[in-house]
C-alpha cells in the first residue's frame, strides 16, 4: 500500500496535523477530571471562624479547639513559661519572627495579641503531625535536662517553644502558625477572622 | 527463548473436542500463548528457591484482589461520624470484622496479605540483585519492576487510609504533606491531592477509588509488561550465565527445561509452603505483634490529636528513615523537601542498577570480595534502617547511642553504595562464569 520511495507530503502534514489537534484535545480533556479533585465548593465554605470561651483556662494550661478541620491550641502561659521565651531567642531558627507565619499585630515578642494567651494551629510545619505539649522542665517529660517546657512533635522530632517558634536545625523549617484571630470580650476569641487594627 | 507466537494452529484429530478446539484457536491465540508462555518457555534448569518468591507475588496479588472485591461489598468509605460518633468507615470495618460471617477472615488475609505482598518483593528483588537478573538484556524487565514496587507502595499506602484509624489519618497527613516540600507547587499540590485543606472525607474517598480502581488497573498492566519483557528474553539463573549460547538441533537450550510442567508443578511447593506461613500469621498473629496491624489503629482518626509514637507499617520504615535522615536545609530549600528527595530517590536509584553494575559477571557466585562486603552491609543497613524507621526520632541503641545519627550514617551508605557501584564493581576480582548452568 505504501510506497517507500513515495512519501505524499501533503498526506503525511495532515496525518501530523490531525494526530496534534487530537492530542490538544485529548489533554484539554483532562481538564474537567484533573479540575474534579480540587476541594469542592462546600470544602471551601467550610472554614467559618470559631468563637471561643477562655474564661475558664487556668494560668499554665492549654486547650484546643477544632478550626478549619485543624487543631488551635489556646495557652495561657504563666510568668515562668513567658520568661523562657527570651532565654532561648539564640537558639531559634526564627526567633524575631521574621518569616510571614503570623498576622503583622502578633509579629512580636510572644507572638500574640495579649502576652499570656497564645493562640496557634497546632500542626508541625514539617508534614502537618500535631505536637505534644511537654510543659515539664527538664526530663519530667521525657526531655532533655535543659529543657525548658513548649511543644515535642512526635513524628520527626522538632522541639517548639512556648510561642511555637522551632528550634534551630530541626525538620520543620518554620515556626507554628498563628491563625488570624481576635478578642471579642477579655474572655471571647474568635478564632479566623479579625479586622483591621484589631 | 524469546516467546514465539508462530506455533502452527491446531489440527484436529476429529474428536468433538478436537474440532471445537481447532475451532476456537483459528479465531484465538490459545495455543500459540499456551505453548510461548508455558509448554515451550525454556527455563534454565537450576532455579533455586529464591524464584519461588515471583511467582509467589502473583499469588499474593490475586489474594489481594479477591479479598478486596469482597471487602469493598461491605466496606463504606465515609469519613462523617455515625450516631455513636464513630466514623462510618471506622466503624463498617468493625461490622465486617464482628458482624459479617467470615468477615474477619477477608479481612485479616487482605492485610495480613499487604504485609506478605512486601515480604515476597523484597526478596525477589534480592534474588535479582544478587544473581545480576537486571543486567543486560534483562533491563527492562527491571524498570518495569521498580515501578511496580513504586506502584505497590502507592496500593498499600492508600489501602492504610481506609479503616481510619488514628495511624491511617496522621499516616496519609504526613505522606500528602512531603508533596508540599516541593518549591512553588507544592501547597497547591497537597491540596489538590486531598481534596481539602485537611485530610477529610474527600481525601478518604479518593484514595478508596485509586486504591480499587485505579493503582490495581497500573499494576496489573505493569505485571503484564514485566512478564513478558522477561518471556521475549528469557529468565536469568543463579549461575548468570546465558542458556541460549548453547541449543541443541531443535533450537532448544541444553540447560532449559519447559516452564510447564517443570517449573508449575515446582511452584506449587513454593505456595504450598508459602500459604503454610501465611495461614499461621491469618489465624494466630494478624496483627504481627503491631508490625502487620498498629495498635494506634483501632483507635478512630482524630485530627485533633497526632498518637504519641507514630510510624509507617514496617515495609516503609527503611524509606522513612532515609525521610528523617535529612534535617539540614540545602541552596536555600527546607529540609523537609530534601528528606522527599532523599525518600523517593531511595526507590527510583533501583531502577538505575542495570547501568551502575559494570561488572564483567552477573551471579554472586563468581563476584569477588568487595561486591559480596558491599552488599551484606548493604542488607544489614537497610535492616537497621527499616528498624530505627519504627522508633522515635530520639530512640538511643541500649540507650546510650543515638539512633538519629546512625540513620544518617547509614542513609549515606544506602545511596553511595549505588553511586559508586561504577566504580567498585568494576575493579572487583571476579572468577570465570562456567559455560554451563550448573546444579
Amino acid at each position: 500500500m505504501s510506497n517507500e520511495s513515495k512519501v505524499d507530503c501533503g498526506r503525511r502534514r495532515l496525518v501530523v496535523a490531525t494526530a496534534a489537534v487530537g492530542g490538544a484535545g485529548a489533554l484539554v480533556a483532562l481538564v474537567p477530571f484533573l479540575s474534579s479533585m480540587l476541594p469542592s465548593e462546600r470544602a471551601k465554605a467550610a472554614g467559618a471562624p470559631v468563637e471561643v470561651d477562655i474564661g475558664n483556662l487556668e494560668l499554665g494550661q492549654m486547650m484546643t479547639v477544632e478550626w478549619r478541620g485543624k487543631p488551635v491550641w489556646i495557652i495561657n502561659r504563666n510568668k515562668p513559661m513567658l520568661e523562657t521565651l527570651p532565654e532561648l531567642n539564640d537558639q531559634m531558627a526564627d526567633p524575631s519572627s521574621d518569616k510571614d507565619m503570623q498576622p503583622e499585630y502578633c509579629k512580636n515578642e510572644t507572638r500574640s495579641i495579649k502576652p499570656e494567651y497564645m493562640v496557634v494551629v497546632g500542626i508541625c510545619t514539617h508534614l502537618g503531625c500535631s505536637p505534644s505539649a511537654k510543659f515539664k522542665h527538664g526530663p519530667a517529660d521525657g526531655m532533655a535536662a535543659d529543657w525548658l517546657g513548649g511543644f515535642l512533635c512526635p513524628c520527626h522530632g522538632s522541639h517548639f517553644d512556648f510561642a511555637g517558634r522551632v528550634f534551630k536545625s530541626q525538620p520543620a523549617p518554620t515556626n507554628l502558625e498563628v491563625p488570624p484571630h481576635m478578642y471579642l470580650s477579655d474572655t471571647r476569641i474568635l478564632i479566623g477572622e479579625h479586622k483591621k487594627g484589631a | 527463548m524469546a516467546s514465539n507466537t508462530n506455533f502452527e494452529k491446531y489440527k484436529s484429530d476429529g474428536s468433538l473436542q478436537g474440532k471445537a478446539l481447532e475451532w476456537f484457536d483459528a479465531r484465538f491465540p490459545a495455543t500459540s500463548m499456551w505453548r510461548g508462555h508455558l509448554s515451550e518457555y525454556y527455563a534454565p534448569k537450576n532455579f533455586n528457591f529464591w524464584y519461588f518468591f515471583g511467582s509467589l507475588a502473583m499469588l499474593v496479588l490475586v489474594i489481594q484482589i479477591v479479598t478486596g472485591i469482597f471487602l469493598v461489598m461491605h466496606y463504606k468509605p465515609d469519613a462523617s461520624l455515625n450516631a455513636s460518633g464513630i466514623p462510618i468507615a471506622f466503624a463498617s470495618v468493625e461490622y465486617i470484622m464482628r458482624d459479617v460471617p467470615w468477615g474477619w477472615l477477608v479481612r485479616y488475609m487482605h492485610s495480613t496479605g499487604a504485609s506478605a505482598f512486601f515480604v515476597v518483593v523484597y526478596l525477589h528483588m534480592f534474588r535479582g540483585i544478587i544473581y545480576g537478573s537486571y543486567r543486560q538484556p534483562r533491563e527492562l524487565i527491571w524498570v518495569f519492576g521498580t515501578l511496580l514496587f513504586l506502584c505497590l507502595m502507592a496500593e498499600a499506602f492508600m489501602g492504610y487510609l481506609l479503616p481510619w484509624g488514628q495511624m491511617s489519618f496522621w499516616g496519609a497527613q504526613v505522606i500528602v504533606n512531603l508533596f508540599s516540600a516541593i518549591p512553588l507547587v507544592g501547597e497547591p499540590l497537597s491540596i489538590w491531592i486531598r481534596g481539602d485543606f485537611v485530610v477529610g472525607d474527600a481525601t478518604l474517598n479518593r484514595f478508596f477509588s485509586f486504591h480499587v480502581i485505579a493503582v490495581p488497573l497500573v499494576l496489573l498492566g505493569l505485571v503484564a509488561a514485566h512478564i513478558l519483557a522477561l518471556h521475549e528474553v528469557g529468565s536469568n539463573n543463579p549461575d548468570g550465565v546465558e542458556i541460549k549460547k548453547r541449543k541443541d538441533a531443535q533450537g532448544i537450550p541444553l540447560d532449559g527445561i519447559p516452564f510447564h510442567p517443570y517449573y508449575s508443578v515446582k511452584d506449587i511447593v513454593g505456595v504450598v509452603v508459602f500459604l503454610m506461613v501465611f495461614s499461621i500469621i491469618v489465624f494466630f498473629a494478624p496483627e504481627g505483634g503491631g508490625y502487620f496491624l498498629e495498635y494506634n489503629n483501632f483507635i478512630p482518626a482524630d485530627p485533633l490529636k497526632t498518637p504519641l509514637h507514630i510510624a509507617p507499617v514496617w515495609y516503609f520504615t527503611p524509606y522513612y528513615s532515609l525521610l528523617r535522615a535529612m534535617v539540614w536545609p540545602l541552596f536555600g530549600i527546607d529540609a523537609k523537601f530534601w528528606g522527599v528527595v532523599a525518600m523517593g530517590g531511595g526507590v527510583v536509584i533501583l531502577a538505575f542498577l542495570p547501568w551502575l553494575d559494570r561488572s564483567p559477571v552477573k551471579s554472586i557466585r563468581y563476584r569477588g570480595p568487595i561486591f559480596k562486603t558491599l552488599l551484606t552491609i548493604f542488607v544489614i543497613s537497610f535492616f537497621i534502617l527499616g528498624f530505627l524507621g519504627t522508633k522515635a526520632p530520639s530512640y538511643a541503641f541500649f540507650g546510650i547511642i543515638p539512633g538519629a545519627p546512625v540513620a544518617q550514617l547509614l542513609s549515606l551508605y544506602y545511596f553511595l553504595f549505588f553511586l559508586t557501584m561504577p566504580w567498585w564493581s568494576k575493579i572487583d576480582k571476579y572468577k570465570p562464569e562456567p559455560d554451563r548452568v550448573t546444579m
